[in-house]
């Protein structure tokens, strides 16, 4: 242990040293933010950076929000205060090892200002437990888990300081659905599939919550697995459950299997199918087709305006295609917050070097009130939830209209 | 296999009687083009030469993209142009302008698949098949210049095959020197964020602007400086490593320890400092080797030692994991009886070890496969229960346990990845110290017995059923250790980190490493483990790459990279008998030659 | 081949037997409980029964088609062909191309049987390739090898094929357009039974009765027999050892085919993911009837998909269990466990060749 010891002192002592230089050097700023300064000499960049999940079956999830943060970073020419802006991606692998390496090496450039992530809760739990002690903040225009930021009107287990989200709490959209399902659709008996994923599982758990508390009866509570194919088993026991509606908030493929195969069970005539932001996608609809006639779908209200399409052409323009998840619009909110946080709090000296206040940043993000973004109006609250709390229920009536036509077809607006 | 007659043992000898090499093969070169076409064409419509086309190795100079495509004909051209193995009683085969033919023959042949394939690319439009049969990719391959780019792309298959075959020319030292220059710099390309680290750990920081030009990728600068470093080391270093090892063996005892110790301490000292000087990011890498390395040395008990092929020791891991958790964290769903790291320790062990008597009892009467299946079951099983909703109100589910307290001595505590190296070495060194204890014990030979024949070592004695629970135990007790520091460290276990995957990353490293081998499995684990996170751009391909690493390491380096020497006699049991079988083939054709020339020594021509 | 352990040492086994005969009562107990429970609630009707238990026969019957491939290499190789999975999801993913194609001409649903045998026999074929590709480039060398290294290598192949396939094809799911001669069901016996698992109940027996035909009669199905009996012996009996070895990966490769075009009517879908579980499943299934045993991959492969489909439901709801379907695969691998703990060598025991001893 005393080697080791030894090596930190010297490496303490040069790093004092070094440190002794740059002040002594430089004009007097005085840095007094209890967890820290970034000082961005003239020429450097402002470094921020993206933790998402751009690889295995989750990819889309991750390149998408990317993209929007691209394009957030393009719209001020690339430049911030002067500075042009420098964005290091990161894969969160949306595993928990994931958020960690990815975090870790974030980190590991104490240039670093903030995050734009993660995309999945489950790496958001150690990643943000990482920043929030280097000191960073972190946006993630995907992560819903209550855990993060909001359990009940109480902290998350997760809940780290500097930790803030611009996707909504799984409270509201569970709220949101057994809502509609209770009142709108007058159902009396519901079901809910997970699929064993955080998100999935947290989102059937408050809707189950929620419908029972509404007065309704959830006969059968039930999960399957990621790979299963033959759901026919699990939607035999909910028919023989006589249950009315059927919320499964899950991916593809297990969702377009519920669907399809759902059409094959004897007593499913008349069952209402639900899914989630998950199944709203492109090849779900073309997945199902037909089949999926009648189906709703609950999910953050989709941005729209011509801001939004002044968006997407940037996107079709920059990358090819067409926007491929649902996130890119929370994951460019995030971006700009973060940037009006820097351009509101950091001080600028007359060469032109910028000092960002750690602390300061994330108090200003913490009392963000009224943000114009994408997805709606935004204000954080002192968890870090920042998400315009306005989820829509869509209706699939033409599947020949694709995604564009089921996102529009609008049959409920929740807003608590 | 008995009858080889054994060697004469006072053959006459006469040196001289040497047939001619055989030249390279041209017809060979050709087949090998062929694949290396093939091989490139896959590159291309996979989608790596894109991917990888704004990663730059040399800044504005040369991108992974169309390094990757070009390794293919300058490998390919190598080999194509290596001499066919030297036979003992073969001359020493003549380098030549035929190698130079050889490697141009792949490059052309490289060339022309790849033409065509881009003509018929861009004649018929494959994308909805094909996805990664962009207009951009073929743009790339064109060098942005249209169809007369073609040029470009052929000329540097041409090249690159050239450069293969005048590689054969060099003589074995350059050769070496040559290669070794050329991987180091590639590597020192890719891994900008640890050198980087790297220097500033050692106060050089001001060095990383020489070397990188910070948009990725190393300076022309840099990329000449590491050459030449790389060249100089392989040149004048490597060599003397043998007579290094020479010297050693001709030392006396005394000096030999004497040696040893200041290795050891040199060591030490290396692993105390390498953590500090790597900053948080390669320690967190390196926590993670230890991890591993603490399951790969466990699985090398039960399947290195013991000979029992268990492909659900991920289940050891996530007991290890959830024990932890459950007994240390404040947020335990059911009980929290927030104990800290070491108290928890005992009941982390005794899990475990419980663990593997379920998971052993079953299985003691099963050989081999069947062991394989039913353990992956047991895998399986474990990490389904974990996710349960059943279990919910004990494992909690999808959802995890969160809130694991940092692990602490004292008033010392393990933050930060560069605190946890410390423990994470510790509890390898114990796990290594057990494993080599228990390989040279009674029972480390009773399970070497049963490895190589059960019923044999059954009726000398050995009682199987206790040795096989004791291996599935001890196994398992390890594990359980690499479990209780994951999540420790991470600070919050998921279901879904003890994927299939897990266990058969750890037997892919012990196998790779080299097989009952301590040693073996640390270099396996750096190799797999340690590389991937630090090159994680490539994370899409990673897989890919294991694939193809496993097929080609099984194919021709079966005994892993740093085998045992048991494992060795093992594999080559057959080359050994042929060896033996050439060579005395060798000896009758010396003798008849001897025969037909009378009984004259006499100084034959070339033949 | 190793046999299990004489009987004269089976005395040792004192402690293991104790836990083992323990362990038969508790499983009884749980499963009659469990069963008993579910069956007296009458949650389920009758109805519910049977189509759980066709819904199991179908998917029961695509896990012994793959199966057939991993118990006939294991048979004549002594190894476990991991990637064999790859080759039944490689079949599976360029007829959908094929398919997809079809549809667009408008033969899909125009002339379904013929767009079926196109299929059929382009996922055959590529299936086959595949597997004799693999079995050429990574086992061929290896074959004399200690048995762990061909294992080794098989992991690797299953991993480059996926991957490959997903760098090549990409990683989006696919969908298989519909057949509109296959939706619906029909009343076969007074059983309400989807077409669709007509078909493949009718195909997977059709196919498996022709390779019993092909492995029993035939002169190139002895000759398999023979090598996986004894190489060296059949080789002196003028046997072409590789031309066996390479029949029977090409023939484990079309029933692999052939179960993908199946598969994939019967799903809609696949991506280069899709071949992974089946391939566990199907040598789990191998194993359960007693791998190298043709007829034991049959019914373990039956045997497995009722009990996935069936089990959970049946013993795991009766004991109160949430989520039972989320267990499926844990009920699966139970039942394999507890069959080989009472069969040690799977329900029918395993031999390609003829009974010896």
């Amino acid at each position: 242990m005393s080697t080791r010891r030894l090596a930190t002192v010297t490496i303490f002592m040069v790093m004092v040293l070094i440190l002794a230089a740059c002040v002594g050097r430089r004009q007097a700023f005085e840095c007094d933010d209890p967890i820290g300064c970034v000082e961005v000499p003239p020429g450097e960049p402002i470094k921020i950076a993206a933790l998402q999940a751009i690889s295995g079956a989750v990819a889309s999830l991750g390149t998408d929000q990317v993209r929007g943060v691209e394009i957030a970073i393009d719209d001020r020419g690339g430049e911030l205060l002067g500075h042009p802006i420098d964005l290091t991606v990161e894969d969160d692998l949306c595993s928990a090892e994931g958020g960690t390496t990815g975090a870790q090496k974030i980190v590991s450039d104490p240039q670093v200002i903030g995050i734009i992530g993660t995309s999945c809760s489950g790496a958001a739990v150690p990643a943000s437990q990482i920043m929030s002690e280097a000191g960073l903040v972190m946006i993630s225009g995907s992560n819903t888990s209550p855990f993060l930021t909001s359990l009940g009107g109480e902290k998350g287990n997760a809940w780290q300081p500097g930790y803030f989200r611009t996707a909504h709490n799984d409270e509201v959209q569970g709220a949101a659905a057994a809502n509609f399902a209770y009142n709108e659709l007058g159902v009396r008996k519901a079901a809910s599939i997970h699929d064993g994923d955080p998100y999935t599982q947290g989102l059937a758990m408050v809707f189950n919550q929620v419908f029972e508390e509404l007065g309704g009866e959830i006969v059968m509570a039930t999960a399957v697995n990621k790979g299963d194919t033959d759901m026919r088993p699990v939607l035999t026991s909910i028919a023989a459950a006589g249950a009315e509606l059927v919320f499964f908030p899950i991916f593809q493929p297990e969702g377009d299997f519920i669907v399809l195969q759902s059409k094959e069970i004897e007593g499913f005539e008349g069952v209402y199918l639900m899914g989630a932001d998950g199944l709203l996608s492109d090849t779900f609809v073309e997945s199902v087709g037909e089949q999926g006639k009648g189906m709703y779908f609950s999910g953050p209200a989709s941005p729209e305006g011509p801001e939004y399409d002044e968006f997407v052409r940037k996107y079709e323009e920059k990358y090819g295609e067409k926007p491929i998840q649902a996130f890119h619009a929370h994951a460019y909110d995030a971006a700009n917050m973060l940037f009006k946080a820097i351009e509101e709090t950091a001080v600028v000296q007359d060469d032109g070097t910028v000092y960002i206040l750690r602390q300061k940043l994330r108090d200003y993000l913490y009392n963000l009130k009224n943000f114009q973004g994408l997805t709606g109006t935004l204000s954080c609250n002192e968890f870090g939830d920042c998400a315009d709390p306005k989820i829509t229920v869509v209706r699939l009536d033409d599947p020949a209209a694709g995604i564009e036509g089921l996102r529009k077809n609008v049959v409920f607006v929740y807003e608590p | 296999m008995a009858e080889i007659a054994p060697v004469p043992e006072k053959a006459p000898v006469i040196e001289d009687v040497r047939l001619k090499a055989p030249e390279v093969s041209l017809e060979r070169a050709a087949k090998l083009g062929g694949v290396a076409g093939i091989v490139a064409v896959f590159v291309s419509a996979n989608g790596m030469v894109q991917a990888f086309a704004e990663r730059d190795i040399i800044s504005g100079v040369l991108s992974m993209g169309y390094t990757l495509l070009f390794l293919v004909p300058l490998i390919m051209a190598y080999l194509a142009a290596r001499e066919p193995p030297v036979l003992e009683g073969f001359e020493a085969p003549e380098k030549g302008p035929r190698n130079v033919l050889a490697g141009l023959i792949v490059g052309a042949l490289t060339g022309l698949i790849m033409a065509i394939f881009v003509l018929v690319a861009s004649a018929v439009d494959m994308r909805r098949v094909f996805i990664n049969i962009s207009p951009q990719l073929l743009e790339l391959l064109t060098f942005g210049q249209g169809m007369g780019g073609l040029v470009f792309l052929v000329g540097g298959c041409l090249l690159t095959g050239a450069v293969g075959g005048l590689m054969q020319l060099a003589e074995g030292r350059w050769r070496r020197a040559l290669w070794g220059a050329l991987a180091w710099t590639l590597l020192i390309g890719l891994l900008e964020v640890i050198v980087a680290q790297l220097f500033r750990g050692l106060g050089l920081g001001f060095l990383s602007p020489l070397f990188y030009a910070g948009t990725g990728g190393l300076t022309p600068l840099g990329t000449a400086v590491v050459f030449v470093l790389a060249f100089l080391y392989y040149w004048s270093v490597v060599p003397k490593v043998d007579m290094w090892q020479r010297r050693y063996a001709h030392m006396p005892a005394e000096r030999q320890r004497s040696v040893r110790l200041s290795l050891t301490v040199a060591a030490v000292l290396l692993v105390a400092i390498l953590p500090q000087v790597l900053g948080p990011f390669v320690s967190e890498v390196l926590d993670l080797v230890g991890i591993f390395l603490l399951m790969g040395l466990g699985l090398n008990i039960v399947v290195g030692f013991a000979g029992l092929l268990d492909l659900g020791y991920v289940a050891f891991f996530a007991v290890g994991a959830y024990t932890t958790a459950i007994l240390t964290s404040p947020a335990s769903p059911r009980w929290s009886p927030e104990m800290s790291f070491w108290a928890a320790l005992p009941f982390v062990i005794l899990a475990a070890a419980l663990a593997g008597i379920i998971v052993g009892t079953p299985v003691l009467r099963m050989r081999g496969d069947y062991l394989a299946i039913v353990t992956l079951g047991f895998g399986e099983i474990a990490r389904l229960l974990l996710l349960s909703d059943w279990l919910r109100p004990v494992f909690g589910g999808a959802q995890g346990i969160l809130k694991i307290p940092t692990l602490s001595i004292g008033p010392i505590v393990f933050r930060t990845p560069v605190d946890m190296f410390y423990p994470i070495v510790g509890f390898c060194l114990v796990a290594a110290y057990i494993s080599w204890k228990l390989k040279n014990s009674r029972i480390g030979r009773a399970w070497m017995a049963m490895r190589e024949d059960e019923q044999v070592a059954e009726a000398m004695g050995v009682d199987i059923v206790e040795i096989k629970l004791k291996a599935f135990i001890v196994g398992a007790v390890i594990a359980s250790f690499g479990g209780a520091l994951f999540a420790t460290k991470i600070g919050s276990v998921f279901p879904h980190s003890f994927s299939l995957l897990v266990s058969i990353t750890v037997l892919v490293l012990i196998i790779v490493g080299g097989l009952g081998n301590i040693p073996g499995v640390v270099v396996g684990t750096l190799a797999l483990v340690g590389l991937p996170e630090l090159l994680r751009e490539f994370q899409e391909y990673r897989l890919l790459a294991y694939g193809v690493l496993l097929i080609l390491m099984m194919l021709y380096r079966p005994e892993g990279l740093l085998p045992s020497k048991q494992w060795v006699r093992e594999l080559h049991e057959e080359e050994l008998m042929q060896d033996a079988w050439l060579k005395m083939e060798e000896d009758r054709r010396r003798a008849q030659a001897q025969a037909a020339q009378g009984d004259l020594p006499a100084r034959p021509e070339e033949a | 081949m190793q046999r299990a352990l004489p009987q004269q040492i089976s005395d040792r086994f004192n402690f293991a037997a104790g836990v083992i005969w323990a362990l038969r009562v508790i499983v009884a107990a749980i499963v009659v409980w469990g069963a008993v429970s579910t069956l007296t609630s009458g949650f389920y009707s009758a109805s519910q029964w049977r189509d759980l238990f066709i819904f199991g026969l179908a998917q029961g019957g695509v896990y012994a088609l793959i199966a057939l491939g991993y118990t006939m290499v294991y048979g004549i190789l002594g190894f476990i062909n991991f990637a064999h999975g790859e080759v039944f999801m490689s079949g599976m993913m360029i007829g959908y191309f094929v398919a997809d194609y079809l549809n667009e001409a408008g033969m899909w649903n125009g002339n379904p049987v013929l767009a079926l045998l196109i299929v059929l026999v382009v996922s055959m074929l590529t299936s086959t390739g595949v597997a004799v590709l693999v079995e050429r480039i990574a086992y061929r060398p290896l074959r004399e090898s200690p048995r762990i290294v061909p294992l080794i290598t098989s992991i690797g192949a299953s991993f480059f094929i996926q991957y490959a396939f997903r760098g090549l094809f990409g990683a989006g799911v696919k969908s298989y357009p519909r057949m509109e001669a296959l939706q619906g069901a029909i009343t076969v016996l007074g059983v309400r039974i989807l077409k669709v698992h007509v078909l493949v109940i009718v195909a997977v027996f059709i196919m498996m009765g022709l390779l019993y035909w092909f492995v029993e009669k035939t002169r190139m199905g002895k000759a398999i027999r023979a090598v996986a009996e004894d190489k060296e012996i059949a080789a002196l009996m003028g046997v072409d050892i590789d031309r066996a070895i390479v029949m029977t990966f090409a023939i484990g490769g079309m029933m692999a085919g052939a179960a993908g075009l199946l598969y994939a009517l019967v799903f809609n879908q696949v991506f280069f993911f899709s071949g992974f579980l089946p391939g566990i499943k199907a040598f789990t299934a191998a194993v359960l009837g007693g791998i190298g045993n043709i007829v034991g991959a049959m019914l373990g492969g039956i045997v497995l998909g009722i009990v996935e489909s069936v089990g959970p439901i049946l013993i795991l709801s009766g004991l109160g269990i949430p989520a039972p379907h989320q267990l499926k695969d844990v009920v699966a691998f139970t039942v394999l466990v507890l069959v080989l703990i009472f069969r040690p060598k799977g329900l029918l025991g395993e031999r390609l060749a003829e009974e010896r001893d």
